[in-house]
């Protein structure tokens, strides 16, 4: 954990400047360094957070490059290599490396194939939250009144179901499918990403530099967009960074129900709805899709964390 | 105190409300006719269905139909099931009890284990126990439950036998149903091999559905506790040289409860989130169980109604914690 003996790094002048990067502002005139700087200082002392984004990035290299990485197609089906145990096992192959499921479809390649879906899952139902729900939260801040207040009973009604019976509910209204998945999935989670920008634009709102704007002249547009807007980004992209998270292992509960991705797509969650019952003779057809999803989900809550701690100035101690 | 609690209790009713509502229109949503998809294949001749439309008031504007729904569920009528026919408040009422022992046994757990290590965990901040909890607890928010519970499965009921794979007692035991739950039920039976049969088949489901709500909770009392023993009457208690017991386990854990208990309380809406995967995984017969089922089988005013009352629980349960909120924190209920 983060060392409370005090930073190696302060300058010895003692000058009260915020905790000095290595790279600039010492020595010079005082400048204090860049943000960017100063913050990857922080984030990369934990190594928790370091991890998820390596994990992340490596990610997002299988995903991009599954075509390649991928020993065989996701859906090509060898009739003649059902359930092949993985190749420690005996009656495993090199060929397929972590084995077969129930209709010779090689699993690893399923796997790989799959992370490029999760993190598309996550990108989009992530964007589509976070725009609705910016868009939403700000009007609900900035004007107050009536409009807030409306606003806040929608969201509250929305919270008040549990979040995978929402998604449930949704999703069994649109259909199955993928894209449906995601939409039913990002209705769910944008009260949150509202109600977050809501209390930052309250706590702008109350600021100097937001009266000076608007005694300046400037339109709720642009003070939203232009002035309140930057000063909210951190906690949105922590919230957004663990809504990754959320995406995926709530995409993957809709696929295990049966209500997300279909039959053959490889999508994590289905590909478990369709291993249970081979759960006793090839247990390794449940596993290796788990795996992945807990290894993707750890490695964005890992991340969101880190952002998080580097992030919240009341931590910069 | 009078007002702190009507004006919750206000801020329930509308939030009620538009549940009726969004579970209303959603279930109004889906497409295919109501009467169509009830009379099948068969078809129905077009003076049937206006006779029909007629009788279940499908003709009146929408608007109308919503009050007469919002007046029926006030009296207890949530429709009936398209599949059994029976009243759909009565078909949730036969299952509640088994979630309800379900999420308890889940909640139990993750108290029992989560309260403590958290507070070790605070006390030894830094050591390897601190990150070995923080650690698992990540690591168990991070996991599809579903995963986890046939992980569970897998090595303790296929490759260990220790614990049966699903349902709530073993085939060869009949117990009256008194209150519904199968344990209060054995013990009242005396019944004791039913009994321990029945805490069997409890221990992998509330394991797997407390898995989330124990990280939470450790993770909650590890960082209320830290925020607690960072103040400044910590240090007069020890300065004033009172055991490290009794300033840990008496004033520090009291003030740090305080967060700690609402968190509990607003897991309740995620351990009815998890029972739907719980109990589908472990063939548990609850409301989690059903709710997947009716989708499957289409049964629409099922859905409906178990969706509203679903969400009428979580929501009294959020009422209770936020009045019991009030109650330990003076600070909150003077607010005004």
């Amino acid at each position: 954990m983060r060392g409370i003996a005090g930073d190696p790094d302060a300058s010895p002048r003692g000058t009260p400047s915020p905790q000095p990067s290595p790279r600039g502002g010492e020595g010079e005139g005082g400048t204090p360094p860049h943000p960017l700087a100063e913050f990857w200082h922080h984030f990369r002392r934990n190594t928790g957070a370091v991890a998820g984004l390596v994990v992340i990035v490596l990610l997002a290299v299988v995903a991009v490059f599954a075509d390649v990485l991928a020993p065989h197609s996701p859906i090509a089906q060898y009739r003649d290599a059902i359930l092949v145990p993985p190749v420690w096992q005996d009656g495993g192959s090199w060929t397929y490396v972590l084995g077969t499921d129930d209709i010779g479809r090689d699993v690893l390649s399923r796997v790989l194939y799959g992370a490029r879906l999760s993190l598309l899952i996550g990108l989009i139902v992530v964007t589509l939250s976070l725009a609705v729900g910016l868009a939403v939260g700000m009007t609900a801040g900035f004007f107050g009144g009536v409009v807030d207040i409306a606003i806040m009973r929608l969201m509250d009604i929305l919270l008040a179901l549990p979040s995978l019976l929402l998604a449930i509910v949704v999703a069994a209204i649109l259909g199955p499918g993928l894209f449906n998945a995601m939409l039913s999935v990002s209705v769910v989670v944008v009260p949150h990403y509202a109600r977050l920008t809501r209390a930052a634009v309250l706590a702008e709102m109350s600021k100097d530099y937001v009266v000076a704007s608007r005694v300046a002249g400037a339109g709720p547009l642009r003070l939203m967009l232009v002035d309140v807007l930057p000063n909210c980004t951190a906690p949105l992209i922590v919230q957004a960074t663990l809504g990754f998270s959320t995406a995926i292992l709530d995409a993957a509960a809709l696929g295990f129900l049966g209500l997300g991705a279909q039959p053959p797509t490889p999508e994590w969650g289905t590909m478990l709805a369709s291993s249970l019952q081979f759960l006793q003779r090839a247990p390794w057809v449940v596993t290796w899709p788990g795996v992945a999803i807990l290894v993707t989900v750890l490695a964005f809550n890992l991340l969101g964390d880190g952002l998080r701690d580097a992030l919240d100035p009341k931590l910069k101690r | 105190m009078l007002r702190f609690i009507l004006t919750r209790l206000g801020l329930v009713v509308p939030t009620f409300l538009g549940v009726t509502l969004l579970s209303f229109v959603l279930i109004r949503l889906v497409p295919g006719d109501p009467i169509e998809v009830r009379m099948g294949e068969r078809g129905v001749s077009p003076e049937r269905l206006a006779e029909l439309r007629h009788e279940l008031g499908l003709d009146q504007p929408l608007w109308k139909q919503f009050l007469d729904y919002v007046g029926g569920v006030l009296s207890g009528d949530f429709g009936e099931s398209l599949v059994t026919r029976n009243p759909v408040l009565g078909e949730f009422l036969a299952l509640f009890p088994a979630t309800i022992e379900l999420a308890v046994c889940a909640m139990l757990f993750a108290v029992l284990v989560g309260l403590p290590a958290g507070i070790v965990a605070a006390v030894k901040r830094g050591t390897w126990f601190d990150h070995g909890v923080m650690g698992a607890s990540l690591t168990g928010y991070s996991m599809p439950i579903f995963w986890w519970g046939l992980l569970l499965i897998l090595f303790f009921s296929v490759q260990l036998g220790w614990t049966p794979v699903s349902g709530r007692l073993g085939l060869m035991f009949y117990v009256e149903p008194v209150t519904g739950f199968m344990l209060v039920d054995t013990w009242m039976a005396g019944d004791w091999d039913a009994f321990r049969s029945a805490l069997h088949h409890l221990i992998l489901p509330a394991v797997v559905l407390g898995t989330i709500p124990l990280a939470v909770v450790a993770r909650m009392t590890r960082s209320a506790m830290l925020e607690v023993l960072g103040e400044d009457y910590i240090r007069t208690a020890r300065a004033k040289g009172l055991r490290e017991v009794r300033v840990i386990g008496l004033h520090a854990l009291r003030n740090a409860l305080i967060p700690v208990v609402t968190v509990i309380g607003l897991q309740v809406g995620t351990l009815l989130g998890g029972a739907i995967l719980t109990e589908t995984i472990f063939a548990w017969p609850g409301v989690g169980k059903w709710l997947v089922e009716s989708i499957n089988r289409r049964d629409y005013p099922a859905l409906q109604g178990g969706v509203l009352l679903v969400a009428t629980t979580v929501m009294g349960v959020n009422l209770l914690v936020d009045l019991l909120y009030g109650v330990l924190n003076p600070r909150i209920r003077h607010a005004r």
